[in-house]
């Protein structure tokens, strides 16, 4: 096949415009996302969209790009579409744009691209337009990716932390601290075999399931870098009310809980890419479990905490051995630790 | 400046190396540092290194007199 | 060989029942003893643990639990991150640490991890990845070589495993410290009262009992060797009360599962090839003789401040900066006046703050009581 021109690497030409520019998205990017609808992917696509929507965007850089569990492409997909998931919207249309590394093996590129279309199929959404750009050698980690999506809202309800009060439940749908340690674990060539996989997966079942709670579901948020913690502090990080949360009820694979401790990482302060942090009011908490409990994504979802008055802009930790703490957000670097 | 956990010896490798378990996790350490390591014997890890074979015994017993102590106090108990 | 505990062991040592249990004997001892009790855990990993299970929160009002100087990257000089900063300036070297010292700021405020990404700068999880990676690149390699007597045998394995192998291209950048010597400094030094020490279970199970015999004599108090789970932290604050409250003052290892009363032999035999004692500048305390560790004559020409030449490392704190009070527990880390506002863990201007094992960095993330 002579996408890029016959090249097995990316070079400065592939994102100069000319041929090369133009056999690279013809042949390698296309036809993976043309459709009915969308024949052309052109430099800007038309679409028409009832309703309320809502528009996010992010930009992925990961090291590597390939780790247990997925990869770029693959975190593209399913972290933008959580973002709109987790507003209450149901995701239909992401753009793709590419930045690559010049160098960057084609191979790699094809892999990334064909799970940015099997992501998007599972999500049952549509690239519709993007852009590629390929920069120097040694400016970035072979290849970053900027998805905007664009969802039609599901749901009447203003969700956002403001609306959070005293009494109401924290629940956590899944195991935490897989992602951020599979990362850390491929990227730093640790030790440690197989068993660490990213948790990488389309939120969007568990939401729109949760919106069926109506004004009952105050929040929700995903948890990607910065762990559980991060969103926590972030729920509470308006200052009004505080946290109450219980180390023991916070669902952890054994197998991540011990690659966490010997890396002396805390997995609550591990990112992850496919865990929900919901808040609801306390009537609602039970059914909300039930509804999580119901999707194969959520089997492990637990209630972990309580919004306080007391506290406020903080987030309290009982321990597993019966202490209290201050769980913080967390500082710097995700690098393992000998001391 | 000691961040070590205990972990099972699973196999023995003929290079000084082992590969040791915890809860699904395996890790390759270095078992220079420990006379004669043996199969399934708890180890002490610490950055990849075995630094000491783990005594289960005196761990049983550190928690038996945990458990006669929490006993001993119960109400009615003195 | 099957596991007897009814969990793991992990789970075992942080059975919520016997912590209240432990507690309550603590609770009626400090009761009785009824003065402020102030005990020293030695050792930067006693420091998180003891934090991440939120211990001082269940502790008496009166028994203090206070940080020493057992944080390898906190009583580390700034100028030893100045000059292996400085060997990034060279072209073709490769420097290799631990993930601990990466974000240390050296002087300028520069620190290892902005160079992470380039190829010159690697973490490494563990030494024995040294030869291998010396055997990769064909530059120098610079590893920075911290630590206590629990890390120093396994960067001496891994240097006598590159001697095996002529990797003549390994060098290590020395600064080790030992635990013994500074808890002699500790003692003369001080003018606020200690009741005992927490000793360092993990250096424990390399040195053993005897080196700590100092603290039985006159001036000494009692040393408790404890491990890290709650459990063992909190058997080892207990056996501390029990000693103090029956006038007593011995070595006590209360981590027996791990700590033989010898050590690990053949790890200290493993040090004494590769090194030798040496005289050891701590940040915060100053010079104490015999308290750190020096490569060998044989071995002398891996040692990187030889060969990149390196000025003399010597010690300048930044003005306002209590961390050489706040290291030897003379004072709190809410006593310096630089504590939250001009020094946070984004933003650190001494070692305290900087390590996640540090006394400060440990009060400002995890607070210090009850929240």
């Amino acid at each position: 096949m002579s996408a890029g021109g016959g090249a097995e690497r990316i070079t400065l030409e592939h994102g100069s415009g000319g041929a090369l520019s133009r056999a690279l998205t013809e042949e390698l990017i296309y036809p993976l996302f043309r459709s009915p609808e969308y024949p052309e992917l052109s430099d800007a696509s038309e679409l028409r969209m009832e309703g309320r929507s809502f528009l996010t965007t992010d930009t992925y850089v990961v090291d590597p790009p390939e780790f247990p569990g997925g990869d770029i492409g693959t975190l593209a997909v399913y972290g933008t579409c959580n973002d709109l998931a987790v507003c209450g919207a149901r995701p239909r249309y992401l753009t793709l744009g590419l930045v690559l590394e010049e160098g960057l093996c084609l191979e790699l590129l094809r892999r990334v691209l064909a799970s940015v279309r099997e992501a998007a199929a599972a999500a049952d959404v549509r690239v519709i337009t993007g852009d590629t750009k390929v920069v120097p050698a040694g400016k970035g980690g072979g290849v970053y990716i900027n998805t905007a999506g664009l969802g039609r809202a599901i749901t009447d309800v203003p969700l956002s932390a403001r609306r959070i009060r005293p009494g109401d439940c924290v629940l956590v749908s899944a195991p935490v601290g897989s992602h951020g340690l599979a990362v850390l674990a491929a990227r730093e060539g640790l030790p440690v075999a197989g068993a660490l996989r990213s948790d990488c997966a389309l939120l969007y079942p568990l939401c729109s399931s949760l919106c069926g709670l109506g004004e009952e579901l105050r929040f929700m948020r995903d948890a990607t870098r910065g762990g559980v913690a991060a969103v926590l502090n972030e729920t509470v990080g308006g200052g009004r009310h505080g946290m109450a949360v219980r180390e023991r009820d916070v669902p952890i694979d054994r197998t991540v809980a011990a690659a966490a401790d010997l890396l002396g990482l805390n997995p609550l302060e591990v990112a992850n890419e496919g865990v929900l942090v919901a808040v609801t009011s306390p009537e609602a908490a039970a059914q909300a479990l039930a509804l999580l409990r119901e999707h194969p994504l959520g089997t492990r979802a637990a209630a972990v905490g309580t919004i306080t008055e007391a506290n406020p802009g903080k987030v309290v930790l009982e321990t597993v051995v019966g202490g209290r703490r201050i769980l913080d957000l967390p500082r710097g670097l995700l690098l393992p630790r000998i001391c | 400046m000691c961040l070590a956990i205990p972990m099972q010896i699973k196999s023995l490798e003929s290079d000084g190396t082992a590969t040791v378990v915890r809860d699904d996790l395996e890790a390759r350490v270095d078992v220079s540092l420990i006379e004669s390591p043996q199969l399934g014997a708890y180890v002490i890890v610490h950055a990849g290194y075995a630094i000491e074979v783990l005594d289960l015994e005196e761990a049983q017993l550190r928690l038996e007199m945990f458990r006669t102590m929490a006993e001993s106090q119960a109400p009615g108990a003195e | 060989m099957k596991n007897p505990l009814e969990a793991p062991l992990h789970q075992a040592f942080a059975d919520r029942d016997l912590a209240r249990a432990l507690l309550k004997d603590i609770h009626a001892l400090a009761g009785r003893l009824g003065r402020p009790l102030r005990i020293m855990e030695v050792c930067g990993t006693h420091t998180v643990a003891i934090r991440r299970a939120g211990i001082p929160s269940l502790l008496p009002d009166n028994l203090i639990l206070i940080s020493g100087p057992g944080c390898p990257v906190c009583v580390t000089p700034t100028g030893y991150v100045d000059n292996a900063l400085a060997l990034l300036q060279r072209p073709r070297l490769v420097v290799a640490s631990f993930g601990d010292m990466l974000k240390v700021p050296g002087s300028n405020g520069d620190s290892l991890a902005r160079h992470l990404g380039g190829g010159r700068v690697r973490v490494l999880y563990s030494p024995a990845e040294l030869p291998r990676l010396a055997a990769e690149l064909g530059e120098p390699l610079v590893f920075l070589a911290i630590g206590f007597e629990t890390t120093i045998p396994t960067i001496a394995a891994a240097l006598l495993k590159a001697e095996e192998q002529a990797r003549e291209n390994l060098f290590l950048y020395t600064a080790f410290k030992t635990v013994p010597a500074a808890l002699a400094a500790l003692l003369a030094g001080r003018e606020r009262s200690l009741d005992a020490f927490l000793l360092p279970g993990h250096v424990s199970v390399i040195i053993g009992e005897e080196p700590y015999r100092l603290l039985e004599g006159p001036g000494g108090v009692p040393g408790v060797i404890a491990g890290f789970e709650p459990l063992d932290i909190l058997d080892g604050i207990l056996a501390a009360l029990r000693q103090v409250t029956a006038g007593e003052r011995r070595v006590e290892n209360r981590y027996s599962r791990a700590v033989r009363p010898g050590g690990n032999p053949k790890a200290r035999s493993v040090i004494a090839e590769v090194l030798e004692p040496c005289d050891a500048l701590w940040r915060g305390l100053g010079t104490i003789p015999d308290s750190g560790m020096r490569l060998r004559e044989r071995f002398r020409h891996r040692d990187a401040a030889l060969r990149f030449d390196f000025p003399e490392v010597t010690n300048a704190e930044p003005p306002g900066c209590s961390c050489a009070l706040v290291l030897q527990g003379l004072a709190a880390p809410a006593d310096c006046p630089l504590f939250g506002d001009t020094c946070t863990p984004e933003r650190p201007v001494g070692p305290c703050m900087v390590s996640s094992e540090g006394s400060c960095a440990a009060s400002y993330r995890y607070g210090d009581r009850a929240p």
